[in-house]
């Protein structure tokens, strides 16, 4: 078997001792460039696994392998955005977004002399989301679609190979969050980090993933996992052609096994 | 005294109205109401909104206020005949004011600057205190009692000790101000630091953030609206501390002039010394409260410093 860019392997996770645990035998070949999904039932462990894969926690059992390395600590080749968009209130969007390269090297060394090379940076990535204009502005001055958009700017600033996605999209109403899917897939297809995305929303999952990895209930196990080979870029249109909604289906069928058990 | 620590303890930053503004928006609330449910005088309320929502009229609703007390006191003691020995006159009260106005210089002066060095000391050890208090779980759960048993201590009791250590005068004043004062500036610290959102604290620690970067980046930051809002109080306690100071063990400050007032029946001379507390408190009070506004402008989302 190649290793993949991240491996999980028989992975299991307890909170606390005694704890029920809240993943279990989970193992998981990502490559490098792959647009991976990830759904389930609530509190099957699906944060609990971007804690995982960050370095944010290590596992009870088994290993995590991320670019040939076992993940023991925080690596900073990753960027992540939540749900809640966990932007400075008192930095304005510009300064949000270059956080990251207060912190990881080689960036924050260089920032001082090369301020204005990362700027421009920052406002190339900025315009890609369609946020030109915003650098200014306070997070509380933009929209909660807007706030997302930077939110996944300062995800990416640094270039991570990997983006770690806990349902970024949760919070907006449905026209928003399809336009973001837009966004999302265009900044992944110019770029091919690899992407996990957690979500709640199946036609999410079939719009953005290559693969769909279906989770159990806690103990959080991998069920299923279902290749996505509908051609890109995917539009608004495609999402009304047969295989989107059948992959659609099956994969309600799965969730609905699932909370059945 | 044990207003000091509910006061200052829970305060979240967002919901923390600048409290120089609540005065000047309650004096324009009835107006509003009243015009607002009575039909007939339609015709009048835009004007007279006009003069409730006036930007003068909101900066001189204090002064109204003010002014509007001391003429309740002056009439109510003229009215009832209250002999001067219980209650002075306003007028009385501040004749006394001109007519001592050397000495009282002089103390106030020593009461201002023993306040303000303990304030400042307070300042930075507060400060430095809260840091450690509310970056640790563990710093936090050893001083936790501690700090809790010595802001029960009335102060009052801690100043004949000072005396025995420092002799009386300044700095048992300067030790009391800065002892009754950092408290709340301690709490409000910590619980800024503390109060960090977890997935916040991911995205830092993700990026490899060390525990130094998050504190820096995002800890004091956070934090900062919780500190403005505990220095209002903490340098109103401060006087309190100076005061009670001088008025036990010192033969300066004004205190110790109200003290020598009373044992010379001086009764307008005692409610002079209380107006200059009072003022000095209040200016104080105002210059944090527009540092407040001015630097932390984004915990009111932009719109407290209208
Ligand atoms: N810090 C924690 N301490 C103890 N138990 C926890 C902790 N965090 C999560 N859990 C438990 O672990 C399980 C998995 O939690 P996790 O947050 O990973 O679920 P999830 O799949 O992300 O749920 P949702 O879809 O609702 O976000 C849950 O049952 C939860 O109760
Ligand atoms: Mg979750």
């Amino acid at each position: 078997m190649t290793a993949g860019f991240v491996e999980l392997d028989r992975v299991r996770l307890q909170y606390r001792e005694g704890d029920e645990f809240a993943l279990d035998q989970t193992s998981m070949t990502i490559k490098e460039g792959e647009f991976v999904a990830v759904v389930g039932p609530s509190g099957c462990g699906k944060s609990s696994l971007m804690k995982l894969v960050t370095g944010l926690m290590p596992p009870t059992e088994g290993t995590v392998i991320v670019n040939g390395q076992e993940v023991t600590d925080p690596i900073s080749i990753v960027g992540m955005a939540f749900q809640a968009s966990t932007l400075l209130p008192w930095r304005t969007t510009l300064q949000n977004v270059m956080l990251p390269l207060e912190i990881v090297q080689p960036h924050r060394s260089r920032l001082r002399r090369h301020r204005t090379e990362y700027e421009d940076k920052a406002r190339a990535l900025l315009a890609e989301v369609g946020l030109s204009g915003c650098e200014d502005k306070h997070p509380w001055e933009l929209s909660g679609g807007m706030q997302q958009r930077a939110n996944l700017c300062r995800a990416l600033i640094h270039e991570p190979r990997l983006l770690m996605l806990d349902e970024p999209f949760g919070a907006l109403d449905a026209f928003t969050r399809e336009e973001l899917w837009d966004t999302l897939q265009a900044l992944w297809m110019e770029h091919r980090f690899t992407v996990i995305l957690v979500t709640h929303d199946l036609r999410e999952a079939a719009y953005l993933a290559d693969t769909i990895y279906v989770m159990s209930k806690r103990p959080g196990r991998i069920l299923e996992v279902r290749k996505n080979d509908i051609p890109r870029p995917r539009d608004q249109d495609t999402s009304f052609t047969q295989p989107f909604v059948d992959l659609v289906h099956e994969l309600r069928d799965h969730i609905r096994t699932v909370r059945a058990t | 005294m044990s207003t000091t620590s509910n006061a200052a303890s829970t305060r979240p930053p967002a919901a923390a109205p600048a409290s120089g503004e609540t005065a000047a928006d309650t004096a324009a609330k009835p107006t509003r109401a009243a015009t607002a449910s009575a039909p007939p005088a339609r015709k009048r309320r835009p004007m007279l909104k006009r003069v409730a929502d006036h930007k003068g009229a909101k900066r001189a609703a204090p002064w109204v206020t003010t002014l509007g007390l001391f003429v309740v006191w002056e009439l109510a003691v003229r009215g009832f005949d209250v002999p001067q020995s219980v209650l002075p006159t306003a007028s009385e009260s501040f004749a006394a004011i001109w007519t001592y106005r050397d000495a009282i210089w002089m103390h106030a002066a020593q009461t201002l600057f023993t306040t303000v060095v303990g304030f400042a000391v307070a300042v930075v050890f507060g400060l430095v205190l809260g840091a450690l208090v509310g970056s640790s779980r563990t710093i936090y759960d050893a001083l936790n009692p501690m700090l809790i048993g010595f802001n029960s201590v009335p102060k009052v009791a801690v100043v004949p000790i000072l005396v025995m250590w420092f002799g009386i005068g300044t700095v048992p004043a300067i030790l009391t101000a800065f002892l009754i004062s950092f408290f709340p500036i301690v709490v409000n610290v910590a619980t800024g630091l503390a109060t960090l959102e977890p997935e916040l604290r991911d995205v830092l620690r993700s990026l490899g953030a060390t525990r130094r970067d998050i504190l820096m980046k995002v800890g004091f930051p956070r934090a900062m609206p919780f500190f403005f809002a505990s220095l209002k109080i903490a340098i109103t306690l401060a006087f309190v501390g100076s005061v009670l100071s001088e008025t036990v063990a010192s033969d300066l400050g004004v205190g110790y002039l109200m003290i020598s007032a009373s044992s010379k029946f001086n009764m307008p001379l005692l409610f002079a010394g209380l107006l200059v507390i009072a003022a000095m408190g209040i200016a104080m009070y105002e210059l944090f409260n527009q540092i407040e506004r001015r630097s932390t402008r984004w915990a009111t989302r932009g719109s407290g410093g209208q």
